[in-house]
């Protein structure tokens, strides 16, 4: 067992009743049964087959900070480069791990858009109805996250309500002395033929190394609507395990869409359940990253009744020596005829030394059904560049150019403008292409 | 313009080009016809640049520049436009800023200032206009999706805006229904001058109804057989290429 995994065994009994809803029985029963679920399991190895491409122990050596100091003092704008300053937005923000009430914008009228801790409080039968039902139990990352996390974003939209404006959920660490080791936690409820829109990202201002295990559950009711971003774009020495797990009911529609172009090692583990028939489950993704390193992408959509559609597009383009996993997992099952599954990961490798490890899992217990996947690696396309550079384009902007395209071509799903605006920037900027050909 | 002395080139091991001899006059439009696998597509290729031919003997001067130790990028800085047989789809890339991109680029490879956006505007509706195009193709990705027939519009579109001085169309004419191939030909007709040239390379006789040529080359085996006006270009349509095979076999 990793020093880390005992330091967070022995420190349960010091933190548990630190932790928010420490008098809800039934949240106060699930975190002891996580904690001794982790006990057995530990930190996986890369001996696990779900662990064989991404080596944690760079990340889990060291002597990481488990009792965060409170709330840290951050002003607005240092933050406000990381929000959509151009739009009006609902805001939760999070300093290493604490509520932010000073920099959020919070609402409780048609629909809650509040913390995680004061559920816990405020709505028992919710979280008792909810809360870990998205994310299995036996997942180390999700069930040490169930053990230890006391706060986050909790979103319910009641019936028939449209958020809005779009939410953003900021989660900051601030940390200067030594490492540390967050463990935050979503809940998003999104009742019957309601819509809402959701923008998130993790970001250290500090200048240690700093670890985030985060869980997000995800609940969307027959016929509603849910567009949820995830914005990757934090400093190298910071690393994520990101589990977010959707749990959809009939005619439901979720989109998640995953920008990765920044930490040291990121890893996704995102999971759809489509749980009644006519759901849509969309994931994409870009994927841009350099020297030292990783973004490992975990996905599975699990099929379980008829006539769902799902649609996965992953894009990566990977520079220096930088590596990049996809595993995506579609399972199909008995019941579920009539499923329509897409799954493509395309991928550019710009450098001798970056490296891929791609692998599409396709499980189909129906025999009815139209399951496509595919996948590329490879360099840029000689006669489109023969193409462009004969109409004058320099060879070096004309793979800009072309890389920009490949990429920016998996933004096609983001509803906000504003958001797309800044990822294509975002995109240029890592290809260090002048921003006038990507608009 | 161009002149092309005892052009040899090949692709891989294979020798395609076997001592091409051409010039090109400002004002003049010239054919080069010939049966398939004659190297036709090669030379133009070889003209723009493209890496994969070799060129392993000959000049090509254009301006009385040597080209051969150009980029791409670099002739098309000089005024050469290849129109391709088979335009390529770059999905994620609009025309418009496709063509924005190199107009100012070739401006900068000439030294100068980047188009004012309002001319780059209007420019782009006349050009449009032209060639009977849309608007909405101009935000369209470059050939995403494109029939046969936008795809060669689209080429021509580009030379419009790009206003070469040497247009060099491969095949345009392939894949074209006769109204596509009307506006295309006018399209190319309305940019002609004392001052440019073009070099239209064409399996069939149908194009040069519509662009008339001053002179007709045939092309065989990696070498120009025979020169003419455009009459020959009618007797190759008549008697088709077998007399020339059988001439030069």
């Amino acid at each position: 067992m990793t020093n880390l995994a005992q330091d967070l065994l022995s420190s349960f009994v010091v933190v548990e009743p630190q932790l928010n809803g420490g008098r809800n029985l039934h949240v106060a029963g699930m975190r002891k049964e996580a904690l001794d679920r982790f006990e057995l399991t530990g930190f996986p190895s890369t001996k696990e087959e779900e662990w064989k491409y991404t080596n944690l122990k760079p990340v889990l050596k060291h002597d990481y900070k488990i009792l965060l100091k409170s709330e840290d003092a951050v002003a607005f704008s240092d933050i406000k480069q990381f929000l959509l300053s151009d739009l009006d937005t609902y805001k939760l923000v999070f300093i290493n791990g604490k509520y932010s009430s000073w920099l959020s914008e919070t609402t409780h009228s048609e629909f809650d858009i509040c913390t995680f801790a004061s559920a816990l409080n405020k709505y028992p039968d919710t979280i008792a109805e909810y809360l870990g039902k998205a994310a299995p139990k036996g997942e180390t990352f999700v069930d040490l996250n169930t053990a230890f996390a006391d706060d986050g974003a909790f979103i319910r939209v009641k019936n028939n309500q449209t958020v809005d404006k779009p939410i953003e959920v900021l989660y900051l660490t601030t940390e200067e002395n030594g490492p540390s080791f967050s463990q935050v936690r979503n809940l998003i409820i999104v009742e019957q033929n309601a819509e809402v829109q959701i923008v998130e990202r993790h970001q250290n201002l500090g200048s240690t190394v700093n670890f985030t295990n985060f869980v997000s559950e995800v609940f969307a009711a027959q016929d509603s609507r849910v567009s949820y971003y995830k914005v990757q774009n934090d400093v190298t020495h910071a690393s994520l395990v990101d589990n977010t797990h959707v749990m959809q009911e009939r005619q439901s529609n979720v989109h998640v869409g995953t920008y990765s172009f920044g930490g040291k090692l990121i890893r996704n583990n995102l999971h759809f359940y489509s749980a009644g028939e006519h759901c849509e489950s969309h994931m994409d993704g870009v994927t841009i990253i350099g020297d030292g390193q990783t973004v490992d992408h975990h996905t599975l959509v699990d099929h379980q009744e008829p006539h769902c559609y799902s649609r996965e597009l992953y894009k990566g383009i990977y520079l220096g020596k930088s590596h990049g996993i996809f595993n995506g997992k579609v399972i199909v099952r008995q019941k579920a005829q009539k499923t329509n599954a897409f799954q493509q990961n395309d991928n550019i490798l710009l450098s001798d030394k970056a490296h891929i490890d791609a692998k599409p899992q396709l499980e189909i217990f129906a025999d009815d059904v139209r399951c496509s996947h595919g996948c590329t690696i490879g360099q840029l396309d000689k006669n489109a560049l023969f193409y462009l550079r004969s109409r004058g384009i320099p060879k070096s902007e004309a793979q800009g150019l072309m890389t920009y395209a490949f990429a920016s071509d998996a933004l096609e799903y983001v509803k906000i403008p504003q958001l797309a605006t800044r990822l294509n920037r975002v995109i240029a900027e890592k290809l260090g292409i002048n921003l006038e050909f990507a608009l | 313009m161009i002149k092309i002395n005892n052009l040899h080139a090949r692709v891989e091991e294979k020798e395609i080009l076997k001592g091409i001899n051409l010039e090109i006059k400002p004002g003049e439009v010239h054919a080069i016809m010939g049966p398939n696998g004659s190297g036709k597509s090669t030379l133009s290729n070889v003209i723009a640049g493209r890496e994969d031919y070799e060129v392993t003997g000959g000049t090509i001067d254009f301006e009385d520049e040597d080209l051969l130790d150009l980029d791409p990028e670099e002739r098309a800085h000089k005024g050469i436009f290849l129109s391709f047989q088979y335009p390529i789809e770059i999905p994620g890339v609009t025309v418009s800023n496709f063509i924005k991109t190199a107009i100012n680029e070739t401006r900068k490879g000439r030294g100068e200032e980047p188009m004012d956006a309002r001319e780059m505007l209007s420019k782009m509706r006349e050009k449009s206009a032209l060639l009977e195009m849309d608007k909405s193709y101009l935000s369209r990705s470059l050939n995403e999706g494109f029939s046969g027939g936008e795809k060669k519009r689209n080429e021509i579109f580009q030379m419009a805006m790009l206003e070469p001085k040497l247009a060099i169309l491969d095949e345009t004419d392939s894949g074209l229904d006769i109204d596509a191939l009307r506006i295309v030909a006018n399209g190319v007709n309305k940019l002609r001058s004392a001052d440019n040239a073009v070099l239209v390379i064409t399996h069939y006789q149908r194009l040069l109804d519509y662009i008339e040529p001053d002179f007709v080359h045939v092309l065989y085996n990696g070498k120009i057989v025979k020169s003419g006006d455009k009459n020959l270009a009618i007797e190759l349509e008549a008697k088709g290429y077998d007399w020339i095979k059988e001439e030069n076999a």
